[in-house]
């Protein structure tokens, strides 16, 4: 019997099974791509070929144009592709998000995508979906990262907000999904003021309200000269980008949050000069990874990015089988 | 302890003061007694808990995870304490599903009592206990290692604040007060003003530097200056039959100096420095060093290295506080109590004379002891104030900088100097030509200024009027306080206050230093 590797294996292009001939996130133009999510590291333009979610597919259309790809596909029920079988479950890490479960003679494989089993009303949430291989991400592989509850989180922001009522709070978030994260979560925390948004974030902020999902009232966060008292005590939440640039200059007195996993670590909040750190993430942290594994129990568990050390060290103590697929082209520290 | 984990977050977070000074004010109005003050003595490094070690947190936290997992952890976040505190396997993730915490206070009055065989099971059994952030603030807290940045001055600055006094109020308390400060917070609450404690440090007042004024804009005559000897400033207190010596950040070095302690019979609060001395010399800082450095003082030692107090200035005596009133009225009151005093181990702080700031620099070039390290310039009519405050003292210590000139032109002198070439140009080398970069007309001696006189005469190769251009023999140690670019000069720099260091007979004209190389000390340019 020949191993996994036969029906399932890193190529220079991304995954590639070789049973349905077609790539999974490819890093480079392919004849046949299937798409995880919409970030731009795992959703790329120029392939001929795209299978993905409804929504991965418009966000890609969003991001690079009606003609991102020559052929797409909706993928909403199992679907044969040469000698697999594959099909589309969600993974609770932004809108569209899906793992890819692929039958082949050789096994079912699992690629993960980024995931995270943290719910969000931004999105469907994650599902556990058996496999052989566990075709998992890394990104917060590390005992360190163990992401606290998100509403505290967001409280924390509220609280900040009453002890300096006259300064603007800055959120860094990323344009798709973390953003519609942290917006829910004020939304769910009571906060029904409105939420300015920067331009970058509006078509996906727009889009996700077209998808169903309630964010409130969303204004944008430009401002007129010589009017910066308008946006005392305002809450605004732009892409870590427009942090670098003057435009964070023109609110009064700024409080600079950011959200994300990375925030956890002290000296990650200070080097990027961050007050207000919020850990909130949407990838698993390593309580989640490990239950994962755990629960699923697959017969081998490949890394595809992140820190696989910790996680194949766990693997080994905890009886195991995992390898690293060492995959390049993929952001070790999205986020 | 959970609102002082958050405390601790959001000072770690911001650097500015008026953010933290926010924060604590918060805290002070929400945390009841005594907990604010033990926050407070925390933050600021008045509290001394160094019972745990790295040693033994490495200890307990390989007892719980494996320690490749740990390496790894701990090579990404960098710090032991944050490391454990994320990563301890049976605490809870976050506050909200840990238990309520105890109070700061009885977490510390733990760690206070705890003996070392309990301790480790008493420490783990809190990071079980505490959620992610408290087991962070519960490990800085009991290794010491609380450095979020906030000063004692930051600190009794908020206290006032919170009080609703002067902040002159809190720092005339603070050094009798010991954590928790409870009299101080309930002072706040509406209780009475804390009773000062009997030889209690008073402020000290501070100097801030000279070198980043312009003196352009100070008027001389307005100031006092007196040299800035290199001991160690002190206060010496003696209130009610209580001597006490401090240091100015409040160390008590009484028992460090029994033989000048005993000679503090007055009652007052003297503002001066401790020296060595026998006689009239002043023993170099390395000396007094030797003393510093003991908790206790042999016979021998005191006899070989004899204490000494060189008074400043005075802030209370004989129950008059002198605080209020201008310098030059301290310094009569101080002149006259020292020599009611009369010891030979007291003694004044003499004032120089000057004119001009130029006449001070010169003197602060060549002060006729080398345990001087430089001026202080005080405002005749400023109060003494507590700590450092902009605008009184200013010290003007002696690090000048120094190049290797040639002498290119002179100029006749005016007044008592009109008979001689006094005013000297000087020059660096630039390519083959010299260029000059400065004037000076101060620095050298009498007897040098007649050398130098008979030099200009000797090697006159030019007159122009009252100037003379002279051989490019001579080499003189330029010393300056600081350079600028310079529009107006050809060689593009302008020095400030450069003066005659030293006369180089010894060294040849040729190997005098380059223009490069005086531009090469220009701070960098802006923009």
């Amino acid at each position: 019997m020949p191993g996994f590797d036969a029906f399932l294996h890193p190529r220079p292009e991304g995954l590639y099974c070789p049973g349905g001939d077609f790539f999974v996130d490819p890093v480079r133009p392919v004849h046949r791509a299937l798409i995880t999510h919409g970030h731009a590291d795992h959703a790329r333009a120029g392939h001929m070929h795209v299978l993905a979610t409804r929504q991965t597919l418009d966000i890609m259309a969003m991001r690079y144009g009606a003609d991102f790809a020559d052929h797409t596909q909706v993928a909403d029920a199992p679907m044969r592709i040469g000698a697999a079988t594959v099909s589309f479950h969600p993974a609770g890490h932004v809108l569209g998000s899906a793992q890819i479960r692929i039958e082949t003679p050789g096994g079912v494989f699992v690629v993960t995508g980024d995931y995270t089993r943290t719910p969000s009303a931004a999105c469907a949430p994650w599902e556990p979906v058996p496999a052989d291989v566990l075709v998992t991400e890394a990104t917060f592989a590390l005992p360190v990262f163990r992401h606290p509850d998100p509403d505290p989180e967001i409280a924390r922001l509220l609280d900040s907000r009453r002890t300096f009522p006259d300064r603007a709070h800055l959120i860094g978030a990323y344009a798709l999904g973390k953003a519609q994260r942290v917006i829910t979560l004020l939304r769910a925390a009571g906060w029904d003021g409105p939420v300015y948004v920067h331009g970058a974030l509006r078509r996906l902020c727009d889009y996700h309200v077209d998808q169903g999902i309630d964010l409130g009232e969303l204004r944008a966060a430009t401002i007129e000269r010589g009017n910066k008292a308008q946006f005392s005590g305002a809450i605004v939440i732009a892409p870590p980008s427009a942090f670098a640039s003057p435009w964070v200059q023109r609110f009064p007195d700024p409080v600079i949050g950011f959200a994300s996993g990375w925030m956890q670590v002290r000296a990650r909040a200070r080097q990027r000069g961050v007050e207000l750190p919020l850990v909130i993430s949407d990838h698993v942290d390593w309580p989640q990874l490990t239950a994962t594994i755990a629960e699923l129990a697959p017969a081998e568990t490949w890394i595809t990015h992140g820190r696989e050390e910790a996680l194949l060290r766990w693997c080994t103590l905890n009886g195991h089988r995992a390898r690293a697929l060492n995959m390049v082209g993929y952001e070790d520290e999205p986020e | 302890m959970r609102r002082f984990a958050r405390l601790l977050e959001a000072l770690a977070f911001t650097p500015r003061r008026s953010v933290k000074q926010a924060q604590f004010l918060r805290y002070f109005a929400t945390t009841p007694d005594p907990d604010r003050g033990y926050a407070l003595a925390a933050l600021t490094g008045d509290l001394e808990l160094r019972q745990v070690t790295p040693s033994l947190l490495r200890t307990l936290i390989s007892e719980r995870m494996d320690p490749e997992l740990f390496a790894l952890s701990y090579d990404y976040v960098g710090d032991l304490a944050e490391t454990i505190a994320l990563a301890w396997p049976d605490g809870a993730p976050d506050t909200v599903r840990a238990p309520d915490p105890p109070p700061l206070s009885a977490l510390i009055t733990e760690l206070q009592r705890a003996g070392r065989a309990d301790l480790p099971a008493m420490v783990a059994g809190r990071l079980d206990a505490l959620g992610m952030s408290e087991r962070y603030a519960y490990l800085k807290l009991a290794t010491g290692g609380l450095r979020v940045g906030v000063s004692g001055r930051l600190a009794r600055v908020t206290l006032a604040e919170f009080i609703g006094v002067d902040v002159a109020e809190v720092e005339e308390l603070w050094h009798g007060m010991a954590p928790p400060y409870t009299a101080l917070f309930q002072w706040a609450d509406g209780g009475p003003r804390p009773e000062p404690a009997l030889a209690s440090l008073r402020p000290v007042m501070l100097a801030t530097g000279f070198d980043d004024l312009d003196p352009g804009t100070l008027d001389p005559a307005d100031f006092a200056a007196e040299w800035k000897w290199d001991g160690v400033r002190v206060q010496a207190v003696a209130e009610g039959g209580v001597q006490r010596l401090y240091t100015r950040t409040g160390q008590d070095i009484s028992a460090t100096f029994p033989d000048l302690l005993e000679r503090l019979v007055f009652d007052g609060v003297i503002d001066g420095e401790l020296l060595i001395r026998t006689g009239d010399r002043v023993a170099p800082f390395s000396e007094l060093q030797k003393r510093l450095n003991r908790k206790r003082v042999s016979g021998p030692m005191m006899a070989r290295l004899p204490a000494a107090l060189r008074a400043y200035d005075l802030l209370l005596w004989q129950g008059r506080d002198l605080r209020a009133e201008p310098f030059a009225t301290r310094r009569a009151a101080l002149e006259d109590a020292v020599r009611a005093l009369d010891d030979p181990r007291i003694d004044l702080s003499a004032l120089l004379s000057f004119d001009t700031w130029e006449a001070l620099a010169a003197l602060r070039a060549a002060p006729p002891d080398p345990v001087i390290e430089g001026v202080m310039i005080k405002r005749r009519a400023s109060p003494y104030l507590a700590g450092r405050v902009k605008g009184h003292w200013f010290k003007w210590k002696r690090d000048p900088m120094v190049v290797d000139a040639v002498l290119m032109y002179a100029q006749r002198g005016h007044g008592k100097r009109s008979g001689y070439y006094s005013d000297f140009t000087f020059g660096l080398w630039d390519g083959d030509a010299l260029v000059p970069v400065g004037k000076a007309y101060f620095g050298f001696t009498d007897a040098e200024l007649r050398d130098l006189d008979r030099f200009v005469r000797d090697h006159t190769t030019d007159r122009f009027g009252p100037v003379r251009a002279v051989a490019p023999q001579l080499v003189l140690e330029i010393a300056f306080e600081g350079l600028n670019r310079s529009t107006r000069h050809k060689s593009g720099v302008a020095m400030r206050f450069p003066r005659i260091a030293r006369i180089r007979t010894d060294k040849p004209a040729a190997e005098a230093d380059r223009l490069e190389h005086l531009r090469a000390l220009l701070p960098p340019e802006l923009g």
